[in-house]
């Protein structure tokens, strides 16, 4: 119990942090961006936006940074990120658009990488020295090449040249979203490169981690005694060799949900893919300050939200952490 | 209770050549730990209530199980931590060191022996490493021809010879026997007066123990260091100790002479240490005698802590806790049955009925 | 992960017929093939980024005629829609790269260094604070961060850069090394080193960090990975200026200029190649030091070798539980 209320305490603590540091960057920033902004949109501004900027950057002198910093919380809990520039409409509409679209192809894309990683993992570590070790290499190097490079190729092959998948968008532009299948179907046509590139470029991550926990945890006694005890291989395998060796694979898999984002917004450059990392680069070069904090502010805490969970998988997993003191 | 004024190395009188004042010695010593937690104030107890005198020359084996605060008593002894309570006293004046200077001054007569022979050596540095350092802090800097004729000597005195071919490995080249020789040699830089030996030989094969404990021996004979030996073998306290104290629970329950004290224990938890040892001969003495585990130290039994598994224990000892009382030339038990009360428990050999009182 | 991953180093090593001894083993980790491959990979792109302008053919700004050709005997990576020459881009892309990847990964490292080790030697509420410091940015999601950072400057330059990758790069070697500090002050070596009277700057610097060395090199390597993956990703993106080349950059137009429909696969090829060499030989490196530091993972491929030529399969811990052994050897 002390650790999840540790925990839940640590992250709320982290969250306001990442929303004070989403406040004071701009603020921080040297130069005057407003300037900057009227003349880069060279006077398309309505007053009220300019006001609304001053507001946004702090630089209106009728108030302190204080109270800023307050009006801030007070818009955040209201769900008011302000307006964007560049798509003239609530920051949160556009965020609450995109946003289903990156959740749900990261998310299956994470999932099926951790699974098919862990139990390769488990495999070759489970049988060391065998042919299977060959998979490592292999997959280190698609690992450490930089995703978009990856996804570049595999768009240049498989759609340019074998034309099997489409090369960019999320669904078919024909359409209107919908809950038909057919809509669901496109989805899942235009998903299939970019979920792709991103299975193969983590999985290594996955399959190196496990198979060193397994090797470190099958060294240990209790494993030699289950398999003394004449348990099955595959029983003594799953039963006591990975249930131990995943608890760190946890672990490791929450802190990675930072870098899983990372890639996600690499992803979305190059396949055009709707989801919130476009929204934040499309801000970016836009300059739309807005948009851009609103996007940082909903991806910090959508990883947030993954370390939940993954922490409280944790805490169930592991009894020790059920212990008293 | 504290007197001495902080950061000034404590400089104690010349010691006289009588063995009667103690080199080192703890009065009243008490250890709380805190218990780790958002809102309990509980302690655990590790240490209470401990008085020990350390002589030149002689050997005070302390004798106990695991979670009975002997290691707690090394460490406070050798000043690591700070006591919850009581005085360290060396040469009779209080050397509680509350400064570095204080501290090292202290730790140059007052030296420790670890438990794991390869946990105490960095696994990273040579031998010659560890003992220059040693050297350096307690002798100042010796350099070349002095520096390697120090080294040397110092191996000599731990029966580590020829010295060249130790002085460059690494500890994981030595053995355990080897090892627990190099920890004493870093010890022994430090020309101490006092050696605390937390359980010197409890990871070591059987077969190197008694080199060990001779060597010991042998530092006691012939530099006169007055050593503590903490160990849960009562058998080779008998061996190699002056004077043993048993603990149990953070307490005292036993002192005298190693000899009287394992062939007649008085305390019944002493009673069954020694009985403990396997006799192929009379099995069904283990059969009877005191249950159970060693107690919580956060919650300790009120009164005396044994009296969940004294086979005598009454009321008397569910109450209040015995004090060390006088059973005989020069010994003392922490038992009620020792005492001159009317309601004290009646102690018997262990196939008395329990808890009966007439 | 690499907290668990390095074993107790109590542990005898199994399977070494003989420990070498004193300065030998030192150089243990030399014999080591990945982490060699690794090293030389390495070495080879830093002699090209310090000899870069010397050795490019042609200046990468340069325009030409030749425009989208494929790679010839002019142009051994081919040419930009342009006319410029790819391989020159690459070959002073390396410098900026390189250069910015180690500044990140020295700074990143030393703050590591100095919270994690300080947050695991100190304890209580010291060591809270820091640690509490360091989750928060290890949770904060990096790539975001840095472009919004890097958004909001006016300009952000080569150094800028590394900086801000520093900035959101450095929780992650803290973490490891508080982890790894906390295990070895308990260890008793500390505790005799203590007893015996040393200074406390002499335990932390000559004690703790001797032992861990192996960590600070790995977690080193692992920054620079990440630094190079990130700056590349910026330029990629176009974040950062496009006036400085490096292989980021060209990979910008690369696909601002449409090259994977146009079929110029020269162009973004290459580059993508050296960054994948690169990134592999910082991970063999990585790999060699795991494998040295943990010895349970050192003898797993020699001593699986050995045992396959008997015939024996190797399954759980070291000692192998004959199941099917060729040969009897009773």
């Amino acid at each position: 119990m002390r650790f999840f209320v540790r925990r839940f305490v640590f992250y709320v603590i982290t969250f306001w942090a990442a929303m004070t540091i989403n406040f004071f960057i701009p603020r921080i920033m040297p130069g005057d961006p407003v300037s900057a902004l009227i003349a880069a949109n060279q006077g398309k501004i309505s007053p009220d936006a300019i006001d609304a900027l001053k507001a946004l950057f702090g630089l209106d002198e009728n108030t302190t940074l204080w109270q800023q910093y307050v009006a801030y919380w007070t818009h955040l809990f209201h769900f008011d990120l302000g307006i964007s520039f560049s798509g003239r409409e609530p920051v949160v509409d556009i965020l609450a658009r995109s946003l289903p679209w990156t959740i749900g192809l990261v998310g299956i894309a994470t999932i099926i990488s951790f699974t098919i990683g862990t139990l390769a993992g488990v495999a070759i570590g489970w049988r060391r020295g065998t042919r299977a070790d060959v998979l490592l290499p292999i997959s280190t190097f698609f690992s450490t090449v930089p995703y978009f490079w990856l996804a570049l190729v595999v768009i240049a092959f498989f759609a340019v040249r074998l034309k099997w998948f489409p090369a960019s968008g999320s669904y078919d532009r024909s359409m209107v979203p919908n809950l038909s299948w057919e809509f669901v179907g496109s989805v899942v046509y235009y998903g299939t490169l970019p979920a792709l590139t991103i299975i193969v470029t983590s999985v290594s991550g996955w399959i190196l981690g496990m198979r060193n926990m397994m090797v470190t945890v099958s060294s240990d006694d209790y494993v030699t005694v289950a398999q003394a005890k004449g348990l099955s291989e595959r029983s003594v395998m799953f039963g006591y060799a990975a249930r131990n060796a995943i608890l760190p694979q946890l672990s490791s898999f929450a802190l990675s949900l930072g870098f899983i984002v990372g890639g996600t917004l690499v992803m979305e450059t190059v396949f055009s893919y709707q989801g919130i990392g476009y929204q934040l680069l499309k801000a970016t070069s836009a300059k739309d300050y807005p948009l851009m904090q609103g996007c940082f502010l909903v991806i910090t805490l959508a990883v947030l939200f993954a370390n939940v969970i993954a922490d409280l998988a944790y805490g169930v997993l592991d009894p020790r952490t059920r212990q008293e003191g | 209770m504290r007197t001495s004024p902080p950061d000034e190395a404590v400089d104690p009188p010349q010691p006289e050549a009588s063995d009667d004042v103690p080199v080192l010695s703890a009065v009243d010593l008490r250890k709380h730990f805190p218990v780790r937690g958002l809102r309990s104030k509980a302690v655990v107890h590790a240490v209470d209530d401990v008085t020990i005198d350390l002589h030149r020359g002689r050997v005070v084996a302390l004798v106990g199980e695991s979670g009975s605060g002997k290691s707690t008593i090394a460490r406070l002894l050798a000043q690591l931590m700070p006591a919850t309570g009581g005085q360290i006293l060396l040469h009779g004046q209080d050397a509680s060191a509350k400064g570095r200077r204080a501290f090292r001054g202290y730790v140059r007569r007052v030296q420790m022996i670890f438990q794991d022979p390869f946990g105490s050596l960095n696994p990273v540095h040579t031998v010659r490493y560890t003992l220059t350092r040693s050297l350096r802090i307690h002798r100042g800097a010796l350099r070349g021809e002095a520096l390697e004729t120090a080294l040397a000597e110092l191996l000599a005195r731990v029966q580590l010879t020829p010295p060249a071919r130790y002085v460059d490995k690494f500890p994981h080249e030595l053995s355990g026997g080897q090892r627990q020789r190099v920890a004493i040699a870093r010890a022994l830089a430090a020309d101490p007066e006092v050696l605390l030996a937390d359980e010197p030989i409890s990871m070591l094969d059987v077969s190197i123990r008694l080199g060990i404990l001779n060597l010991l021996r042998d530092l006691r004979d012939r530099l006169h260091i007055a050593i503590l030996y903490i160990t849960h073998d009562i058998a080779s306290a008998r061996y190699f100790a002056d004077r043993t104290m048993v603990m149990y629970a953070g307490r005292v329950v036993e002192q005298g002479d190693s000899e009287s004290v394992t062939q007649h224990p008085a305390h019944p938890y002493t009673q069954l240490l020694v009985a403990s040892a396997p006799d192929p001969d009379d099995l069904d003495a283990r059969a009877r005698g005191a249950r159970g585990e060693a107690p919580s130290l956060v919650h300790p039994p009120s009164g005396c802590r044994f009296h969940p598994r004294c086979p005598f224990a009454v009321d008397l000892c569910r109450a209040q806790v015995p004090p060390l009382l006088p059973v005989g030339e020069g010994r003392d038990a922490a038992c009620w049955g020792y005492s001159q009360r009317e309601d004290r428990p009646r102690l018997g050999s262990s196939d008395a009925a329990p808890e009966v009182t007439p | 992960m690499a907290a668990e991953l390095i074993s107790n180093e109590n542990a005898p090593v199994a399977g070494e017929a003989t420990a070498p001894s004193g300065g030998k083993r030192r150089f243990l980790w030399m014999r080591n093939t990945k982490a060699l491959t690794g090293l030389g990979i390495l070495a080879f792109f830093v002699v090209i980024a310090v000899i870069g302008p010397w050795i490019a053919p042609y200046d990468p700004d340069e325009r030409s005629s030749d425009l989208l050709k494929p790679p010839s005997w002019e142009h051994w990576m081919g040419t930009t829609h342009l006319g410029q020459d790819v391989m020159s881009q690459v070959i002073l892309g390396t410098r900026s790269v390189l250069l910015i990847a180690f500044v990140a990964g020295f700074l990143a490292t030393f703050v590591g260094i100095v919270v994690g080790i300080t947050a695991g030697y100190v304890g209580g509420f010291g060591d809270e604070g820091l640690s509490a410091l360091s989750n928060v940015f290890l949770v904060i999601p990096q790539l975001p961060l840095i472009i919004i950072i890097a958004g909001m400057l006016p300009s952000a330059g080569g150094l800028t850069v590394a900086v801000v990758i520093a900035i959101t790069g450095w929780a992650w070697g803290a973490r490891v090394l508080r982890a790894q500090t906390l295990s070895l002050r308990k260890r008793d070596f500390v505790e005799a080193a203590r007893a015996n009277g040393e200074k406390t700057w002499r335990l932390i610097l000559a004690e703790i960090l001797p032992n861990l060395t192996a960590m600070i090199a790995a977690g080193f390597v692992g920054t620079v990975s990440f630094a190079v993956l990130s700056q590349i990703t910026l330029s990629f993106i176009g974040i950062t200026p496009t006036d400085t080349w490096n292989w980021g950059t060209v990979l910008y137009w690369a696909q601002a200029q449409l090259a994977l429909q146009r079929g110029a696969w020269w162009w973004y090829m290459f580059p993508g190649l050296c960054i994948a060499l690169v990134g592999i030989s910082l991970t063999l490196i990585n790999f060699g030091i795991d494998e040295f530091v943990n010895p349970r993972l050192r003898s797993t491929g020699l001593n699986a070798r050995l045992l396959r030529r008997r015939g024996i399969r190797p399954r759980i811990g070291f000692t192998p539980v004959v199941h099917e052994a060729k040969e009897d050897r009773a």
